[in-house]
């Protein structure tokens, strides 16, 4: 294994770390605190959304933009802490991709929401978040990957912006859901608080256009990029990978042709999310000896 | 200084006798005749309130006589009016500016006609520091309980409901092309409201070209023939159905081959019309939202449900201004009664004094 240097310094601990890969395994654990209290963030914005229908006035915007804030802030001292550990992109275990994933989808929701006035979205991004990084924390999936390669900036850049653009595609889920939610009690009158709070549809769906465009567009660039990476390209990767390309390809497609009416776009964008994250496990599960 | 609220209202008051006394009387001459140090007359379509301030007591039958111009006041009407008085006077404005005594709760119309109504006696100098500082902070109370509830969440009239739902499915409505189908009443005043809300493209079909004409004037949209308004359903955003014919006009079937020319544009159908002129199996479709009548009146019924709920958190907001007021009111009572019975002697530095 190669000597691991970033661990000369902050992260030593004393008579516990002896070798590097105790050395590791230490800064590892340390770095769950940060992770904790992301998720505790969020899991406090997912609290603000329950209570808000009880308290009979639905405004989680301020509150979850703020609660998300935080939870990115912790999210990104955690990354930075396992970075600087592993000397490379914290992406070598699927604990790792999650995490980033959930990363990704709070850094797009603060981007995009605003820019959009989608404040609501906030109050269906976190739950989302929070699920990811519950799930992040509580699977055995944490475990640090037996094969260590060099740093390779190609590699490193293809895993990250594949993750980012998984995140454009969460957020357009989201606002798939956030569609169908309003589509559905303006098609049966049934109008409940949470109507008066979210965008028109209009809005909403101008919303999912633009977030699956940004997704494709990074998902293309991290699909060419791992053509560059070197290394051996395992096929049940490439085959998964171009899959997820071709469903949201075609899901563009049929809107710009404007085969799939807005509803039929706005389910696609759930089914196609849940699919490219259970996909995403499939290919680690079956990889197992290769990182991600 | 003795703070009372005396006036009619819905509650008490049919329109008949309402009307009697909304004749707008100058708050000089009442306070001329009552005695009041302070006066402030609100008349609304729903109420006529005078709110005073005087040393001593004042007859309610003396104002009702003020207000009637000086002519005699019927056992009937005497009984419609009431009084509040100091704290209870207090916390009937802070209701009615919120809109918590509104035939229509959570109205906010009623908050400009007391601004209204404030801003005549500030300009006649009929209010002094007591009438200046309770209309100050129920300005704030109203603010408060708008912001801290949702006493005026949605729409509860059938065009202000059509309105809102049209903004919930486009946003800005400025762009969008609407038909009125039928130049009746109702279809006037939906036309009107979409107009307020910045609608700019109106067009207007009716059997009768010259009514359709007609409106189109109103509302500066255009007249299309009776026989070309299926046509126009490819490229509208909103349809406003109200015509007196028997049978749907609009059906699937009509519509289905027009769908397919809208692209992925959503339709939004309002269908006042009695018997229906929109078949219903029409928002069965895709990207079609098909609203009746009763459907826009039972919205507009949730809304008002809501509101009602919402009435315990306003009056729980209102219950902490009106304690802290009259504790304050106290103080200020003592004071301005030494300085108060001179009428027309506020200057606008006193105001600002006290609005600060």
């Amino acid at each position: 294994m190669r000597k691991v240097n970033a661990w000369q310094g902050p992260f030593r601990c004393g008579k516990v770390c002896q070798g590097d890969a105790q050395l590791l395994h230490c800064a590892l654990a340390m770095d769950r605190p940060l992770l904790l209290a992301s998720t505790l963030c969020y899991l406090a914005a997912v609290v603000r959304t329950l209570l808000a229908p009880r308290e009979k006035i639905w405004h989680p915007g301020r509150a979850n933009f703020l609660a998300i804030a935080a939870g990115f802030l912790f999210q990104t001292a955690f990354l930075s802490v396992r970075g600087h550990a592993l000397g490379r992109c914290p992406l070598t275990n699927l604990f790792e991709v999650f995490v980033f994933l959930a990363w990704s989808v709070a850094l797009i929701y603060l981007l995009v929401g605003p820019a959009y006035r989608l404040s609501l979205m906030g109050a269906f991004t976190a739950p989302l978040v929070f699920l990811i990084q519950t799930f992040a924390l509580v699977a055995p999936v944490d475990v640090p990957h037996p094969i260590r390669l060099p740093a390779n900036p190609w590699l490193e850049f293809h895993a990250s912006i594949s993750i980012i653009a998984y995140g454009a595609f969460a957020l357009a889920c989201v606002a798939g859901v956030m569609y169908l939610v309003q589509e559905r009690q303006l098609k049966t009158h049934e109008l409940l608080s949470v109507f008066y709070h979210l965008p028109p549809l209009t809005t909403l769906f101008s919303a999912i256009t633009r977030l699956l465009w940004l997704g494709f567009s990074l998902y293309t660039a991290g699909l060419i990029s791992g053509f560059f990476t070197g290394g051996p390209l395992p096929r049940v990767k490439i085959i998964g990978a171009l899959a997820v390309w071709f469903f949201y390809g075609m899901i563009l497609q049929g809107r710009h042709r404007r085969w799939f009416a807005p509803k039929r776009v706005a389910a696609l964008c759930v089914v196609a999310f849940s699919a490219a994250v259970s996909l995403l496990w499939a290919i680690d599960f079956v990889s197992q000896n290769h990182p991600i | 200084m003795n703070l009372f609220c005396i006036g009619l209202s819905h509650h008490t008051a049919k329109v008949e006798i309402r009307e009697r006394y909304a004749l707008q009387r100058s708050e000089e001459a009442l306070r001329a005749q009552s005695g009041c140090a302070e006066a402030l007359i609100l008349p609304t379509c729903n109420r006529v309130e005078v709110y005073g301030a005087a040393p001593a007591q004042i007859a309610t039958e003396k104002i009702a006589e003020c207000l009637v111009g000086g002519g005699a006041v019927t056992l009937q009407d005497a009984n419609a009016f009431y009084r509040h008085e100091k704290q209870a006077c207090v916390q009937h404005l802070f209701r009615v500016v919120s809109g918590l005594d509104s035939m229509v709760i959570g109205e906010t119309e009623i908050l400009g006609q007391v601004k209204k109504a404030y801003a005549n006696a500030r300009e006649s100098g009929s209010a002094g520091p007591c009438l200046h500082r309770l209309f100050q902070r129920a300005f704030r109370v109203a603010k408060q309980v708008r912001s801290r509830t949702e006493i005026t969440r949605g729409a509860v009239s059938v065009g202000s409901v059509a309105v809102e739902l049209a903004v919930k499915i486009f946003g800005d409505l400025s762009e969008r092309k609407v038909l009125i189908l039928g130049a009746g009443e109702t279809s006037e005043r939906t036309a009107r409201a979409l107009s307020s809300r910045g609608v700019s493209d109106i067009r207007v079909s009716n059997r009768s070209r010259e009514r359709a004409e007609n409106l189109a004037a109103l509302v500066r949209g255009r007249a299309v023939g009776f026989d070309q308004w299926p046509r126009e359903c490819g490229e509208i955003d909103i349809l406003v159905a109200s015509t007196s014919a028997n049978e749907p006009l609009l059906t699937p079937a009509l519509l289905s081959p027009l769908l397919r020319e809208r692209s992925d544009r959503p339709l939004f159908i309002i269908d006042l019309a009695v018997p229906r002129d929109v078949a219903p199996e029409v928002n069965e479709m895709e990207g079609v939202y098909l609203y009746d009548i009763d459907s826009l009146q039972s919205i507009a019924q949730q809304s008002l449900a809501l509101r009602r709920q919402q009435i315990a958190a306003g009056e729980e907001i209102i219950a902490a201004h009106v304690s802290d007021f009259v504790m304050r009111l106290t103080g200020v009572g003592e004071t301005a009664a030494a300085q108060i019975p001179i009428p027309g002697a506020l200057d606008q530095t006193s105001l600002r004094v006290s609005e600060l």
